[in-house]
């Protein structure tokens, strides 16, 4: 689809992130709550695009197991907040048309009488375009 | 004194408690929560990508409000909070974004000016927390309480600036002030799962069960937490202690509880 070149780069511009500073001491995968439910973990987020092996992360349902808990942004030894890797990832794949990974026919099927709007404004923020 | 108040989208529907006992309690505080004219849904959680510009506009729009009437921008939603306080920064030190969002201003641009607070912060920096302990009338003395600040009121600390991330006070200042005992807990500040509950509801179980478990475990009877989406969570998943908005307490404990319908 594209080039690795063109892949690191976008993912790159995207998070901000300098992937180089990692010095993979594994704390923010560590520190992870949402680390069971991943094939891929934050440190091999920030490992895999320095090295611009971006494809298994474009097609693997880690993108949308991430919290938003910020754990390992603040807990990263090296300051290279790692959750805005995923985060670039994520938006890389959710950007394409009909990637969407929820509609609007989805949330009835999520909704009950407590679920409060924030829930689902968050939900649509991470996981659509 | 007088305060640009951002309720946002979840106080205004199913956190009206939240928004209700806010008010409640600003007033017996002598604080007045003038709700920001037109104020539009914040969006729920901060997108990190700093090429993503429309979604920030309904906090930007906020935060100009507030400064261009000198007053601070108070949230009491740890969502809103943490989205607003987010975006302001990312105004402050982010001079491509801001020129990008300044496009979209029909008037005089902003950087990032205004003061964001949350509740929390306005009780104990603006108010402070001597003063509100002298106006509790209902003392909640006795009562085993357990803060949960969950993700979204601490990190990222850089941002945020509230407290230490790691070893937090305020919320168990703020139980003090009330007369009760505060409950210190690991879990306090790690995550209920959040929007996960969509994807993943076994890990917003297990996320927001860990926590339960943890604070029951030291001594708690009672949670309170800032954020809709933490309450909701751990109440869907078998909280067996009351999970109630730190607004809610607050109102108890100045006496201001009464004669609401909500
Ligand atoms: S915590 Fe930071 S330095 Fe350590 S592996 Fe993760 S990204 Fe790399
Ligand atoms: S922000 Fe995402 S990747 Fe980082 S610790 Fe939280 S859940 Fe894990």
């Amino acid at each position: 689809m594209h080039n690795n070149r063109y892949l690191r780069d976008e993912i790159i511009r995207i998070s901000g992130v300098n992937t180089a500073k990692c010095m993979k001491c594994g704390k923010c995968s560590a520190t992870c709550p949402a680390y069971d439910e991943m094939e891929y973990h934050p440190h091999q987020f920030v490992n895999m695009v320095e090295s611009g092996d971006i494809t298994p992360l474009l097609n693997s349902d880690s993108l949308y197991k991430c919290l938003s808990c910020f754990a390992c942004i603040d807990r990263c030894p090296r300051g290279v907040e790692p959750a805005k890797v995923v985060e670039a990832v994520r938006l890389f794949a959710v950007r394409k048309q009909g990637a969407n990974r929820m509609t609007a026919n989805d949330v009835p099927a999520i909704v009950d009488e407590d679920t409060p709007q924030q829930l689902l404004v968050s939900a649509f923020r991470k996981y659509t375009k | 004194m007088k305060v640009s108040y951002f309720p946002g989208c979840t106080l205004k529907n199913k956190a009206k408690d939240l928004d209700l006992y806010s008010y409640k309690s600003a007033s017996a505080l002598g604080v007045t929560l003038e709700e920001i004219e037109n104020w539009q849904c914040c969006g729920g959680v901060f997108t990190s990508a700093d090429d993503e510009v429309a979604t920030k506009l309904s906090s930007v729009r906020a935060l100009k409000y507030a400064f261009e009437r000198n007053e601070p921008l108070v949230t009491v939603c740890s969502a809103c909070h943490n989205v607003i306080k987010q975006t302001n920064y990312a105004m402050q030190t982010n001079k491509t974004f801001a020129d990008k969002v300044n496009r979209y201003m029909a008037e005089d641009s902003y950087n990032g000016e205004a003061e964001v607070y949350h509740y929390l912060e306005m009780l104990r920096d603006l108010v402070g927390f001597d003063t509100l302990k002298e106006k509790v009338v209902n003392s909640l003395k006795g009562k085993k309480i357990a803060a949960y600040y969950g993700c979204l009121l601490l990190r990222p600390n850089k941002v945020m600036r509230m407290d230490d991330p790691e070893n937090p006070t305020i919320m168990e200042d703020f139980i003090r002030a009330l007369g009760a005992d505060a409950v210190v807990y690991a879990k306090r500040n790690e995550c209920c799962g959040g929007y996960i509950s969509v994807e993943s509801p076994d890990s917003a179980r297990r996320n927001s069960n860990a926590v339960v478990k943890n604070a029951k475990a030291a001594g708690a009877e009672m949670i309170i937490t800032a954020c809709p989406l933490c309450k909701y969570n751990l109440e869907k998943n078998g909280a067996d202690i009351p999970v109630v908005y730190f607004t809610e307490l607050l109102a108890e404990a100045l006496g201001v509880k009464e004669d609401t319908n909500a």
